[in-house]
């Protein structure tokens, strides 16, 4: 059975038409990356699926392990094993990013009938995956995201990531705003969650971040549809060519 | 009109010639500055609306209840110290408590203190050594301005006393209980507390206001803080009364050359709660923080009036006051700087954030700048808002559900004033409590605080 199963998905927010129909199909260990210009719907798509409430689904369907996700909460589709990684990541001030994270955690655990897991048990996990995104232990206590730089809050996301291990993640223009270095943190943090039961979608504007995380598949999305796909030779193509060449006629037309 | 006035004013009347008898040994000084505060009571009667600064607080209910002076509940055998371990804040030097406004000393524990420090009740302070509290007590607190004040001076007879000399650095917070206790027969309190800090004693004090049972009381407290050169002192204010209460305090602080004093504010409970804090910075580079939390629900109302005088030059101060409200409460933060024409390189910010819960919480926020200085930096901000979308979705996305994820966010709301307080065991307490207040929040282990060292950062971030 595929993770995730997207047919004919239509959205809209604030009355626009964003999404036209968007078919795409993830199996478990497959690693995706949605590649498109500015305002194609990339990041429409990835709040669809984290349950954005403001963006309205008008038709199609989206099914997770075969469980029908639009039927889900943000925090049901979490705790089914989504997770996507913010392109603005919030910030919360007053609450630790080490009290956040535990409280996720345990409400995901709750969910699946699992013991939750107390601050001694928590904070080596916790500080493990820190170390995995080289981020210090002083971000344990420090806000969650409050006055993080850019980069930082991006690493954020990835451990947040590594502790709550979903079966599909999502990551929305994580590469934006990243210098190299940041980038490739990144990459090593995502490249170790790669695995065969996990499946990863990578929503980028750019082919630089798919140097380091490779991808079995690349879609390309174009006013809200999927024009082209194909293997992660394609990002290269489109690297070289640009975007204006997958587009058909009447969307370039517009 | 004026017969009905002088009619309420009798209650009063009575209340002042039964406490002249009772504290016929007061020292003559004493007796005077009650007078005064008496006559200037009489003389203005309580704050109507049309009072600028009281046009958001009626507080009629408190003018037409027929108030007696709280009787003596001591010998009453009413209460048991185990009552109390609820209340008690662990890890405080001391621990004094006070019954319908006087000193109990058989609840009391008084602890081990530093040489020359001495913490106890006012009427026993005055009673051996009325001679060196005659320069502080009364001196500072405005009683032309605000009859609560007056009144509260008129009524003078007992409170917390606390006296840190030259030097002397106290870890642990000196913690200060008034309980009342109300009646069928509404009563009145007037705690009076003078602290005393001479030059760079360091200390924290909490004064926590509780009710045992419920009914109608009033509670009219009086602080005044006296900070010597280079002091560093925080005053914590707990109001958790009954939801029948009047509370009206005032926090008086006069603040010398160098000294850094910060007041808290925490105001949970109460029916009609008035917090008014008044720093004066009278001497050069003195910086004063005013940090404070209320969550009304229900038809509380809370009104915080704030006065920060800058008198001196190179001083700072920092106000930041974060509401909630929900139900029919009401709330008020008033604001007011003035800096004095010498006071220049004042540096002054003030914050009052609200979040409103429900459509029938009302939040009234005012800020008053008064400038006559040239060369200063005066900022001042405020929102009202609810709980913000954007960060409800991020922590459903993380797993949590919707009514954990508005009541974290309430949690982080609360703790971005908690964790400005510096005295570790008052703000672990302080968390806990309002953990409680806040449902459906499980409490942070050791190791998941925000750590404050950013508090300075923030500072600068706001305004």
């Amino acid at each position: 059975m595929s993770l995730l199963e997207i047919k004919d998905l239509h959205a809209k927010i604030h009355g626009n038409e964003i999404l036209k129909g968007v078919d795409l199909t993830i199996n478990p260990g497959e690693m995706h990356s949605i590649m498109g210009p500015n305002g194609s719907g990339k990041s429409t798509l990835a709040q669809v699926l984290a349950r954005r409430e403001s963006y309205e689904v008008t038709r199609g369907q989206i099914s997770l392990n075969g469980k029908d996700l639009l039927a889900m909460k943000p925090e049901e589709a979490a705790c089914e094993g989504l997770f996507m990684a913010f392109q603005y990541p919030v910030e919360i001030p007053g609450i630790s990013n080490a009290y956040f994270l535990r409280a996720a955690l345990n409400a995901i655990r709750k969910y699946h009938g699992e013991e939750e897991l107390d601050a001694m048990d928590f904070l080596p996990l916790l500080k493990e995956k820190m170390r995995l995104l080289e981020m210090d232990d002083r971000f344990l206590n420090r806000p969650v995201n409050e006055g993080f730089s850019g980069g930082e809050k991006k690493r954020n996301e990835i451990v947040q990531m590594a502790v709550l291990e979903p079966k599909m993640a999502i990551l929305d223009e994580t590469d934006s705003g990243l210098d190299i270095d940041a980038l490739k943190i990144v990459a090593k943090g995502v490249n170790t969650m790669r695995g065969p039961d996990r499946a990863i979608l990578v929503v980028t504007h750019y082919q630089r971040l798919l140097d380091y995380i490779v991808p079995d598949f690349v879609h390309v999305l174009v006013d809200g549809r999927i024009v082209k796909s194909g293997g992660k030779e394609l990002a290269l193509e489109l690297e070289a060519k640009g975007y204006g060449w997958t587009e058909p006629a009447s969307a370039a037309a517009r | 009109m004026a017969t009905a006035a002088t009619e309420r004013l009798r209650n009063y009347l009575e209340a002042f010639h039964a406490l002249g008898v009772d504290a016929a040994r007061q020292p003559a000084w004493l007796r005077s500055l009650r007078d005064q505060g008496f006559a200037r009571f009489c003389e203005a009667g309580f704050p109507t609306t049309k009072n600028e600064d009281w046009r958001f607080t009626n507080v009629n209910a408190i003018a037409q209840t027929p108030f007696q002076r709280a009787r003596d509940a001591r010998q009453s055998g009413a209460i048991f110290g185990d009552t109390l371990d609820a209340c008690r804040i662990p890890g405080a030097a001391c621990q004094l408590v006070f019954l319908n406004g006087r000193f109990a000393s058989e609840l009391s524990e008084l602890g081990n203190l530093p040489q020359g420090v001495r913490v106890g009740s006012l009427a026993g302070a005055i009673a051996q050594d009325g001679a060196s509290l005659e320069s502080h007590l009364g001196r500072y607190l405005n009683i032309e301005r605000d009859a609560f004040a007056a009144l509260n001076t008129a009524f003078i007879e007992d409170g917390a006393y606390v006296y840190l000399p030259r030097r002397t650095a106290l870890e642990a917070p000196i913690y200060f209980l008034f309980i009342s206790i109300p009646t069928q027969h509404p009563e009145m309190t007037n705690p009076r507390n003078l602290i005393v800090a001479e030059s760079a004693a360091e200390a924290s004090i909490v004064e926590d206001y509780v009710s045992l049972g419920s009914g109608v009381s009033f509670s009219n407290a009086v602080t005044e803080l006296v900070a010597g050169e280079d002091a560093v002192i925080s005053h914590y204010l707990l109001e958790r009364e009954d939801r029948q209460a009047f509370n009206v305090s005032t926090l008086r602080t006069q603040q010398a050359r160098g000294t850094n004093v910060s007041s808290h504010s925490v105001l949970l409970g109460g029916g009609l709660v008035r917090n008014n804090v008044h720093p004066v910075l009278a001497g050069e580079g003195g910086e004063c923080l005013i940090n404070g939390l209320f969550i009304g629900n229900g038809s509380q109302h809370m009104d915080n009036y704030m006065l920060v005088e800058h008198a001196s030059p190179h001083c700072s101060s920092r106000q930041f006051y974060n509401g909630i409200l929900d139900g029919h409460s009401h709330g008020v933060f008033h604001g007011r700087i003035i800096v004095h024409k010498d006071a220049q390189k004042t540096d002054a910010k003030q914050t009052n954030r609200n979040l409103l819960l429900s459509d029938d919480a009302q939040i009234d926020t005012k800020p008053q700048l008064e400038i006559y200085a040239d060369d200063v930096k005066c900022t001042h901000g405020a929102t009202i808002g609810q709980v913000e979308e954007n960060a409800l979705f991020y922590l459903r996305s993380r797993g949590i559900d919707e009514a954990s994820a508005r009541a974290l966010l309430l949690l982080a709301f609360a703790n971005e004033c908690l964790d400005r307080m510096k005295c570790r065991p008052v703000r672990d307490y302080l968390q806990d409590l309002v953990q409680g207040w806040l449902p459906g929040i499980s409490a942070p282990a050791a190791g998941e605080a925000t750590q404050t060292a950013e508090v300075g950062r923030r500072w600068e971030e706001v305004g």
